[in-house]
């Protein structure tokens, strides 16, 4: 049994359908991606699950649960991570994380959280003088503090610094290594690409695709390169039967597999030639790829 | 049980650590209690100010806890997301509601433990008070204050919450018969100041401690009044995040 299963969810706010009839699973064990624009209604499917909000019409159960009816039980088990604040501004850092461990029968743990989120040394500064990043620290610690089985991060790496975000990646994946079911929105790819076992993408409150990275780039591969800003791709057309798309100032796309006789092909070529090649990148697409591709735009 | 005591001791942590709550809750009340009782500037009809002013000062704190102080805080916390986030613990409404019972009774108990003594001290001489009226008065009140500083909490944005609750104790505390007796209000004032639940209860008070209420079965029933209706429009309004 998946830890979360959504299937045929609908969430209306009046005549406005933020969520429109979706259905997809995420396994214990695994980083599932929610991806979207801003406004996709990543927000509103999370919430359901977490049991913040009721669903219009359409099932959702999350470890066996109902949130709608039995979010006491659930939230004994559940981690939610809220995009932004959750803290009262004059909490101290180990005093928050204690409260909140504390609600789950964990407040004996309350000190190594703090310290397995970096924050160690700010265990007594209060919410309003942390940084960004050090905030979603905390937020993620208090995450943890219920030792989920299915933790819902929205956002987790948001106005966080590039240590960070290593940090807070590590984290994730060590939760997911342990069994937790990670459940996390964002909408940025590169985080996804980063982290994400199983994509769910969303747009305009639909269902656009879901599966692993590798099953989304299926059957769109692609080499990707630069060089010159003046490469005559109608020459090199005529010369190797390679097709060639300029996709900026100075960077290709060859929509094709990445077959080492083709990128000899295309390396020779350019060389004869005089341009150079750099930024060589062959195989499937990138998931911002595959996203503008399913959605028809970029996120915001 | 357990969670509502962890919840309990972070509410009371959170009042006892902030500086404007602890003023407002202790500072003003015993400031205005020896103040006007040492300075007999105010029109109390007492021989010693003290006797008019010692059962408002009592109504004042409630009133200052129970909905000033509860109001602030709580529109805060759904301003900051914290009800939100309070929401998806095993806490539960019904036992955050509980600790923050707890701790307004907590502070009450608090605020009357250093109000009456110095009272006492300035030469307050009720007589023969009827403490277990003053009590039953002071639960009624503190129901129905609450039930108005979450009513304005649980919709308004946090800075707007703030500046009305200020502003609605201050008209609350001079139409109130807390520091100004009835009798020295125009006669159109004087009949809004005894439907307000300041007002009922300070009459309340003024019955029950010092036997010197203007209408006590009238603001027994406004008191009640208050008190059934503030606790629904509350409910009714309240927003968690």
């Amino acid at each position: 049994m998946a830890a979360v299963e959504v299937e045929d969810l609908t969430v209306r706010y009046g005549d406005v359908v933020a969520v429109d009839s979706i259905s997809f699973t995420a396994a214990a064990g695994q980083v599932t991606t929610v991806l979207g624009p801003n406004g996709a209604g990543k927000t509103s499917t999370i919430e359901v699950c977490e049991g913040y909000r009721r669903a219009t019409s359409g099932t959702v159960r999350v470890l066996g649960f109902d949130p709608a009816t039995q979010q006491r039980q659930l939230s004994k088990r559940m981690g939610v991570m809220l995009q932004e604040g959750g803290v009262y501004p004059g909490s101290g850092v180990t005093e928050t994380v204690r409260h909140y461990a504390s609600l789950y029968g964990n407040g004996a743990i309350a000190e190594s959280l703090v310290a397995a989120v970096g924050l160690a040394e700010r265990s007594k500064a209060t919410w309003r003088r942390l940084s960004g990043g050090e905030r979603q620290r905390l937020s993620l610690a208090l995450a943890l503090a219920a030792k989920p089985d299915i933790a819902f991060l929205d956002e987790p790496t948001s106005g966080v610094d590039i240590n960070g975000r290593d940090a807070i990646r590590g984290i994730v994946r060590d939760l997911a290594s342990n069994g937790c079911a990670v459940v996390l929105a964002t909408h940025e790819l590169d985080e996804a690409e980063r982290l994400a076992d199983h994509v769910v993408i969303i747009d305009h409150g639909s269902l656009i695709a879901a599966g692993t990275l590798a099953e989304l780039r299926r059957g769109h591969d692609e080499i990707r390169f630069r060089s010159d800003p003046t490469v005559d791709l109608r020459a090199l057309a005529t010369a190797t039967g390679i097709v060639a798309s300029k996709v900026g100032n100075d960077e290709y796309v060859i929509d094709a597999p990445p077959h080492p006789r083709l990128m000899a092909q295309l390396g020779d070529w350019l060389a004869n030639a005089g341009h150079p090649l750099h930024d060589l990148r062959a195989g499937g697409q990138r998931l911002e790829d595959v996203f503008r591709r399913l959605t028809g735009s970029g996120p915001k | 049980m357990r969670l509502t005591f962890v919840q309990l001791r972070a509410e009371l942590r959170r009042v006892a650590g902030n500086g404007e709550q602890l003023l407002l809750t202790l500072g003003i009340p015993v400031l205005l209690l020896v103040f006007f009782s040492l300075v007999d500037v105010l029109p109390t009809g007492t021989k010693e100010p003290i006797d008019f002013l010692a059962p408002g000062i009592l109504a004042l704190a409630t009133m200052s806890t129970a909905m000033v102080s509860l109001g602030i805080g709580t529109g805060f916390e759904r301003s900051y997301h914290v009800l939100k986030r309070l929401g998806a613990t095993p806490l539960g409404r019904p036992r955050l509601v509980a600790a923050k019972i707890g701790a307004v009774i907590a502070v009450e108990v608090v605020q009357f433990a250093v109000l009456i003594p110095v009272a006492y001290v300035l030469g307050w001489n009720p007589g023969s008070p009827n403490w277990a009226l003053g009590v039953l008065g002071i639960v009624v009140g503190t129901v129905a204050f609450a039930g108005i500083g979450l009513a304005l909490a649980g919709r308004l944005p946090g800075e707007i919450n703030l500046a009305v609750q200020n502003g609605l104790y201050l008209v609350l505390l001079l139409l109130g018969g807390m520091v100004i007796p009835f009798a020295k209000l125009p006669g159109v004032i004087r009949a809004v100041a005894h439907a307000l639940p300041s007002g009922a209860l300070a009459d309340v008070l003024h019955d029950a401690l010092s036997n010197a209420g203007t209408q006590p079965g009238r603001s027994w029933i406004v008191l009640c009044v208050w008190a059934v209706v503030t606790p629904l429009i509350a409910a009714g309004l309240f927003r968690w995040d």
